[in-house]
């Protein structure tokens, strides 16, 4: 029986993996991050990658949003500062354990969700992307107007940790991070998904095909704030502090470069763009004065030369599309893996 | 306090709307949302407090001065960084983001994140109502007044400024017109970015100077361009005002008022988009072709 489930997963790994470079890539990516604490215990490594997941998952959920059914969203640091001020609230005073406090700060995302969803639903385009970069400004001014609730400028602080050991955190994060971008992926694949892109493409015309697309745009909106309310839940538990850099404008638009940059409507994008990003600009640590220069300069140039993304530029590069069955192929290859149509 | 009310409420008003009218152009011709436009009024002010400090010039020609090279930086990183990525929406957007953020790391470089402030164009005040109100705030809010005159003409009664609104209508048929569309681009950033630093360099004066000036009038200054109603310049006009006194009562009459200004701004932005999705004065676009 064992030996059964072995050849079964070696013939899915040799027939369904091993043959496009992106799967690959994939399969090693999430090798390497659970399998690192076993070679490395350097703290400041596992610091580093247990905060870049947990933007990875962020950038994801802007993805899920805003790549998706095409509704910029400029505030999605509200969700974030949301899951963690309510996480952290719900930790200090009700002395909640992170595993029930997380969960209601996502929940408390999905209600900021709602509450900014339905008002915005009824704008388009650019209006809707500059009226959502207020509520996170709104929230803010919130925050500093009440300190004795959230602590104003200095954020609420002495957070329950997430577990004793460094190692139990960085597990939780990735693990969490993995599994949750793997749900977002089976999301925008299924039915649902589907209609996000429709959206995207031409709204009216999936109106006329008699869907709600309020519905299913509000249905975005939630989605994507629970996921962000996960990432803020977490940020707060692990730094143990929720400040008010949870809800800054800098916060939004660095979810939004970091997207854009590793290609929209994707999910896999934004994550290996979080993944490579942040741990440069932690890199760059090396020259304090020219940090965020260097990381502008980078943005600006790579951009230059791979408008779509660097994630999808490097997949085109790697790999091509069978013209007859659509299916893609290793670029190396001469006839098509599937159905052995001559691939040029 | 009413007079401090109104002195502040026409100030920010002012600034908020030269910003807001130069960002509606941009984004009317280009279709570029421009998040860079507020760091091109900071790195104006910078080179104001050079010209100053640095060459001991007469402060109107180091407003010339500063207008002159903040354009031209304008120009030339448009057409390093913008111009060949144009068609790509998305990403003209994360382009304009970090081009304000190296503008203001190259700022906080060369200047450090000290704060700087610039001596009046013309010292001295005087007293209304037991208040005090320095000339420079006159004079403020009299160039500002006499720049969206000279705006509204160009645009009215030239021919480069019937291009720029024709192509801000439909970009296919000025093109078609005969009209070169990726010129025109590049004149209307210029005219925002010369906007943006004017309005630098005239309120430079009245606030400090330092490498994150840009955040708060940015955010203001999409919150008119919404309320207004987008490509209206108009609507940009009136919204910058009703803002701008907002955040004056706010920041004068309440308790917290300078942590809660932008959030009741905001609000009230908000609140007025529940009831006209187009904003106050604008049309709703139609489908763009």
């Amino acid at each position: 029986m064992i030996r059964y489930w072995f050849r079964k997963l070696f013939i899915i790994l040799k027939n369904e993996i091993l043959v496009l470079p992106s799967r690959v890539a994939v399969l090693l990516f999430v090798v390497t991050l659970l399998g690192l604490p076993l070679i490395t215990h350097d703290a400041y490594l596992l610091r580093v990658l247990t905060l870049t997941s947990i933007f990875a998952l962020f950038a994801a959920s802007w993805d899920l949003l805003s790549g998706f059914t095409g509704q910029i969203n400029f505030g999605h640091a509200l969700f974030f500062g949301m899951g963690a001020y309510t996480s952290a609230i719900l930790n200090k005073s009700l002395h909640l354990v992170p595993w029930g406090s997380i969960p209601l700060g996502a929940l408390a995302a999905v209600l900021a969700g709602l509450v900014i969803g339905i008002p915005c639903l009824r704008l388009k385009g650019t209006y809707l992307a500059l009226t959502t970069l207020a509520f996170p400004i709104i929230l803010l001014g919130i925050v500093f107007a009440f300190p004795d609730l959230t602590g104003g400028e200095l954020g609420i602080s002495g957070i329950e940790r997430l577990a004793r050991s460094r190692m139990a955190n960085y597990y939780i994060c990735v693990v969490v991070m993995l599994v949750l971008c793997f749900a977002m992926w089976k999301i925008t694949d299924s039915n649902m998904g589907i209609i996000f892109h429709a959206i995207r493409e031409d709204e009216l015309a999936v109106k006329a095909a008699g869907i709600n697309t309020t519905r299913y745009k509000l249905m975005a909106f939630c989605l994507s704030g629970l996921f962000a309310g996960i990432a803020g839940g977490l940020y707060a538990h692990f730094m143990r502090i929720a400040g008010p850099s949870t809800l800054e404008v800098g916060l939004s638009f660095q979810v939004v470069i970091w997207s854009i940059f590793g290609g929209v409507v994707t999910i896999w994008g934004p994550v290996g763009a979080v993944f490579f990003l942040f741990p440069l600009l932690e890199f760059f640590r090396l020259w304090p004065q020219l940090r965020m220069l260097m990381f502008a300069l980078v943005i600006l140039v790579f951009l230059l030369y791979m408008p779509e993304g660097i994630f999808p530029w490097l997949r085109d590069k790697l790999e091509h599309e069978c013209p007859r069955c659509k299916v893609r192929n290793n670029a190396a290859r001469k006839v098509c893996r599937v159905c052995s149509a001559d691939m040029h | 306090m009413i007079v401090d009310i109104i002195i502040t409420g026409l100030i920010n008003g002012s600034s908020y709307a030269l910003l807001a009218i130069g960002f509606s152009l941009i984004f009317g011709v280009a279709r570029i949302v421009n998040i860079a436009h507020t760091a091109f009024y900071m790195v104006a002010s910078y080179c104001i407090y050079t010209a100053f400090h640095k060459f001991h010039l007469n402060p109107v020609l180091a407003m010339l001065g500063a207008v002159v090279v903040t354009t031209i930086i304008g120009i030339v990183t448009y057409k390093i960084f913008i111009q060949p990525i144009r068609e790509h929406e998305a990403v003209v957007l994360i382009a304009t983001i970090a081009l304000a953020i190296a503008l203001q790391e190259s700022m906080m470089l060369i200047f450090t994140g000290e704060f700087l402030s610039v001596p009046p164009l013309v010292a001295g005040y005087t007293t209304i109502l037991g208040v005090k109100i320095f000339y420079q705030h006159l004079v403020t809010f009299a160039s500002v007044l006499v720049i969206l005159m000279g705006l509204h003409l160009f645009l009215e009664k030239t021919k480069l400024g019937l291009a720029i609104r024709a192509t801000a209508q439909d970009r296919e048929v000025a093109n078609l017109m005969g009209m070169n569309e990726a010129r025109l681009a590049t004149v209307t950033v210029a005219v925002s970015v010369a906007l943006a630093a004017f309005t630098g360099s005239v309120i430079a004066p009245l606030s400090i100077v330092e490498p994150f000036m840009w955040l708060h009038p940015l955010i203001m200054m999409m919150a008119v361009v919404v309320l207004g109603g987008l490509g209206s310049i108009k609507g940009s006009f009136y919204a910058a005002y009703i803002l701008g006194f907002a955040e004056s009562i706010i920041v004068f009459t309440l308790p917290m008022g300078s942590f809660l200004k932008g959030s009741v701004a905001l609000s009230i932005m908000i609140l007025v988009l529940l009831i006209r999705p187009e904003g106050l004065f604008g049309i709703a676009f139609e489908e763009e072709r």
